[in-house]
């Protein structure tokens, strides 16, 4: 159980990682909602089944978090994405070259 | 987000007593017993609740409660779960990857469902899906912003995949 219970904190704490590198990564503000609202949402409520397996008695605590999780995250990112899209930013567009491309510089 | 009050009244105890039984589910998850006094106690709250908030709340109005609504319930579960976890994994993809592979595009995608919560349920799953993020939700259109659109040839039927395996479930359930 114990064993599990790390599995699932571990998987939270990568997703979360990678959120956090897309945050960085990403080119425009839209893909970077994108990165930050999946990888967060997943890793959170990877997290919290990591808890409950932990702490079994917290599991309706839990499950209202995940809910609530589930319910406010994409909506936000949603409405900020709309903010962004009314205030007039415009999506980031590839710059289609023949080189190939050089990009690596995060 | 325009939601637009639903105008039929037919169901409107259906709908209290739809209300009622999430804001005591709410309660009980929120005390964590299943103490008869606490119950009684929820039980009184909800229904106080139940009658101040149900005029002002349209966002209920969407779903249909029939015993034969739980089917699709739990496919859109598991299809929603399941897509959340490639979505992630399609991420870390792109993001791990140095040539960070996007072809970003906005497009618009037209849904069949009608009720607020029906749409904010579309939308939500939208955003939690592959590569997909809904902008706006304007009536029946939805703007949804995607990482990796396919060069356009067929974007129509390209971006008619994202709602139809949601839709297809979440029909069963709301209208």
């Amino acid at each position: 159980m114990r064993i599990l219970a790390d599995m699932f904190l571990l998987i939270g704490a990568t997703f979360t990682l990678f959120g956090s590198i897309g945050l960085i990564r990403m080119p425009d503000v839209y893909n970077r909602i994108q990165a930050g609202t999946k990888a967060v949402t997943l890793g959170s409520i990877s997290l919290l089944i990591g808890i409950s397996l932990l702490y079994p008695q917290w599991w309706s605590k839990l499950l209202i978090i995940g809910l609530l999780i589930l319910i406010t995250n994409p909506l936000g990112s949603s409405t900020i994405a709309r903010a962004l899209l009314k205030s007039g930013v415009q999506p980031w567009k590839k710059v289609e070259t023949n080189t190939p491309e050089e990009n690596s510089n995060g | 987000m325009a939601t637009k009050p639903e105008t039929e009244e037919g169901s409107g105890l259906a709908d209290g007593l739809f209300l009622f039984v999430v804001v005591l589910l709410f309660w009980m998850l929120l005390t964590g017993s299943l103490d008869p006094s606490e119950i009684i106690t929820g039980a009184v709250v909800a229904l106080v609740v139940t009658l101040t908030s149900r005029p002002h709340l349209s966002i209920y109005s969407g779903v249909r409660i029939t015993p034969m609504a739980i089917l699709p319930i739990i496919n859109y579960l598991g299809v929603f779960f399941w897509e959340l976890i490639l979505a992630n994994i399609d991420m870390a993809r792109r993001v791990l990857s140095p040539s960070l592979p996007l072809r970003p595009a906005v497009v618009e995608v037209r849904t069949d469902l009608r009720s607020p919560l029906g749409r904010l349920a579309l939308a939500n799953s939208i955003t939690l899906t592959p590569g997909t993020l809904t902008v706006d939700v304007q009536d029946q259109t939805l703007l949804v912003h995607w990482v990796d659109a396919p060069p356009d040839i067929d974007i129509e039927n390209a971006t008619r995949k994202i709602t139809t395996k949601f839709e297809r479930h979440l029909k069963g359930f709301l209208k």
